[in-house]
């Protein structure tokens, strides 16, 4: 590893940490500025709502009292907040109580990773490979009709093209079913028809967000493709007789991948929206879901637990993709 | 030199044509070019920019693409027309027989890759089955072959200058030792310092292998010292080739004088004369000689019928009307002298 690349890492790692740090202190601060007592408030709001009836308020308030310190120095306040991080106590829900923010997002987490990273390499990988064949002076018509339908892809928002795959594939033809994450009855297990039952469920969200990203990065592919193959290093490919698949991988998909992956790093916040709003209408039991239903009971620690989380998953996956940068590109390596 | 004894040619380009297709029509870029070349003999091709000179080199190796189209003729290599190979042929035929050093060597080169897999990407697409060693030392001969160091096969494009780039791509067009290399302005974007060595280079890989070159370039002064026969360009017409001292020492077309003229002299320091005016658009020539609206010499017949390549002296055909009644170029006519300027004794 050169002295570059190492310096090049170090950069990267601290804009990771900065990031953290940011978001980190941004949760602390945001719910210490409003007026009152935050706990109070959001219990106060809660009884009103008729939402937390059946949850002990005095003692729901006295764990955060002590958690807390609400009266302590706001400093100290602080320096609790990063202690209780690192113990990974991000409190606890105020609709489940006592149920802690940590368990919760822990249970959601593989689901939404795992969806979320699945559905979004196939679109990657398809869309990617589609556009550079597009791209391609040999594409056939066949081939060529991917085009309108990668654009009205793009165009239809994501809600509608997962309520179309729902009503198609799961009210009118029942091949998927048309929520959750596994069937309610099933006890899980680490087996073919668990592991069934868990894919039969994924595949119309995964297919939701593959169609909805794929002519993305079909359409950005071709059009970096199509620049490449007007570069003198394809002219002086082909003049030295490489076989044309060598030089569509090689020196043409191989080149044009370098602009993808950096729109991919730009493009990952609406990649995880997006995913969020799939999970909702999915009701499938990821992060997305966790924080849509945390939001609407106002259960204020698990909304600002899954937002932290959020955040430092966005920037260990740009962190990610600025490691893999480097191995693709050899100018940025030097 | 090495001249092979068998006269017969070894490259033949016969009625050429290469339209690139707008929206006025198509331009005729390469414009019913004939010539042919024998084993280890140097061709250069002059003329000004947008003559069709780099169109002409990218179809003699049938790289011509969209909206360019090779519009007709014969591209003889050693008796076979590479515009009528199969796909298959043709991939073999490059390289192996016909290399090109492109213009714009300097981005010639995958970005991505380092020069050594650039170089053995070529050799093994022609040579299935060598082994890794055996590989790795022809990458380092090549190298030193075109005067550079073995240990810069492990460095990635962005890694060399670009005089380095440009021996790369030499050492790459001459890895099969094709009997045909068309360089197309090897030397420009360099200085004049690594300009001669390049060229030296060039001289010397062709001396070696034998092969006969077409050498592309604007720079008569850098041409005549390399080429044995200078072929003159102009909006896609070949109008004048000969051996390189009769072209410079007497020149018959009247373009290619103006051309000579423009040389900066080394002892008369005389003002850069340039050629007046501007090349025609090749979507609308005008009528007779492409180059009556520019030469001092024009008359009735320039305006209204084409010249064709005629024999004018030993080995030298032009396209010019002035020819066969004239044996040489005539003074010129006194108009355009006054009109031309003092520059002239
Ligand atoms: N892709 C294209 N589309 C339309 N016309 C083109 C295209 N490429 C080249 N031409 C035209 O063809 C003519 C010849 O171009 P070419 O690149 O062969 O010139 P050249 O002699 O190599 O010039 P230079 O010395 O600048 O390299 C030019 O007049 C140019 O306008
Ligand atoms: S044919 Fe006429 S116009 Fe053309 S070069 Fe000769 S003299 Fe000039
Ligand atoms: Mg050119």
């Amino acid at each position: 590893m050169s002295r570059e690349l190492a310096r090049y890492l170090a950069t990267r790692f601290g804009q990771l940490l900065l990031i953290v740090f940011v978001a980190v202190s941004i949760n602390f601060i945001i719910p210490r500025l409003l007026p009152g007592d935050p706990v109070q408030t959001a219990l106060a709001r809660l009884q009103a709502t008729g939402g937390a009836q059946n949850v002990d308020i005095q003692a729901v308030s006295a764990a955060y009292r002590a958690k807390y310190g609400l009266d302590a120095p706001i400093l100290e306040q602080y320096i609790n907040y990063w202690f209780d991080l690192f113990r990974l106590d991000l409190g606890v829900s105020f609709a489940n109580f006592p149920e802690k923010v940590s368990t919760m997002i822990g249970n959601a987490l593989p689901w939404s990773v795992t969806l979320l990273a699945v559905a979004t390499l196939i679109a990657f990988a398809t869309g990617s490979l589609l556009g550079a064949r597009l791209a391609w002076p040999t594409a056939g018509r066949g081939i060529k009709a991917f085009v309108p339908l990668m654009m009205i892809l793009t165009s239809i928002p994501f809600y509608l093209l997962a309520i179309i795959l729902i009503y198609f594939f799961a009210v009118v033809l029942k091949w998927f079913p048309p929520a959750g994450g596994v069937d309610t009855t099933r006890i899980m297990r680490l087996d073919w028809a668990t592991t069934e039952d868990i894919l039969r469920h994924a595949f119309l969200p995964c297919l939701a967000i593959v169609l909805g990203n794929v002519g993305f990065w079909a359409l950005g592919m071709r059009s970096q493709m199509v620049s490449v193959l007007g570069e003198d290093y394809i002219t002086f490919a082909e003049a030295k007789g490489l076989p044309p698949r060598r030089i569509f991988v090689w020196y043409g998909m191989r080149n044009a991948l370098l602009a993808q992956v950096t729109a991919l790093a730009l493009s990952l916040g609406s990649v995880v929206s997006g995913a969020v709003l799939v999970e909702v209408i999915f009701n499938y039991p990821g992060l997305g879901s966790l924080l849509y239903v945390a939001i609407r009971g106002q259960d204020y620690f698990v909304i600002q637990g899954v937002v932290l989380m959020l955040i430092v998953s966005l920037a260990v996956l740009l962190f990610l993709v600025d490691l893999i940068y480097p191995l693709l590109d050899p100018r940025i390596r030097r | 030199m090495t001249v092979t004894d068998t006269d017969k040619p070894i490259l033949v380009v016969e009625g050429l044509n290469v339209h690139y297709d707008t929206g006025k029509g198509p331009a005729k870029a390469v414009n019913d070019v004939s010539f042919s070349l024998k084993a280890g003999e140097r061709l250069g091709l002059i003329g000004e920019s947008g003559s069709g000179k780099t169109t002409m080199a990218t179809a003699l190796m049938r790289l011509t693409r969209a909206p360019g189209r090779i519009a007709g003729g014969k591209v003889l290599l050693d008796g076979q027309d590479i515009l009528k190979m199969s796909p298959r042929e043709l991939r073999e035929t490059r390289l192996r027989d016909i290399a090109l050093i492109p213009q714009g060597a300097m981005s010639s080169l995958n970005p991505v890759m380092k020069l050594d897999e650039q170089m053995i990407d070529a050799i093994v697409a022609h040579k299935p089955g060598m082994s890794r060693a055996a590989l790795d030392a022809r990458v380092a001969e090549l190298l030193r072959s075109v005067g550079l160091d073995p240990s810069v096969a492990k460095r990635y494009p962005h890694e060399l200058s670009g005089g380095m780039k440009q021996r790369a791509a030499m050492a790459i067009a001459t890895s099969l030792s094709p009997k045909v290399i068309v360089a197309d302005e090897p030397t420009s974007a360099l200085d004049v310092v690594v300009q001669r060595q390049v060229m030296q280079t060039l001289g010397r890989l062709q001396d070696g292998l034998g092969a006969a070159v077409v050498l592309i370039g604007h720079d008569m002064g850098l041409i005549a010292q390399f080429a044995d026969i200078v072929g003159v360009m102009y909006a896609g017409k070949l109008v004048d080739i000969g051996p390189v001292r009769q072209m410079i020492e007497t020149p018959r077309h009247p373009y290619t004088k103006l051309l000579v003229e423009s040389l900066p002299g080394i002892e008369v320091k005389q003002a850069l004369t340039g050629i007046p005016g501007l090349p025609p658009p090749l979507v609308d020539l005008p009528p007779g000689c492409s180059f009556n609206p520019r030469c001092p010499f024009a008359f009735e017949r320039c305006r209204t019928e084409t010249p064709l390549l005629q024999d004018v002296a030993p080995g030298q055909q032009a396209a010019c009307h002035l020819y066969p009644e004239h044996q040489v170029l005539p003074p010129l006519p006194a108009m355009a002298q006054s009109h031309n300027g003092e520059a002239r004794p």
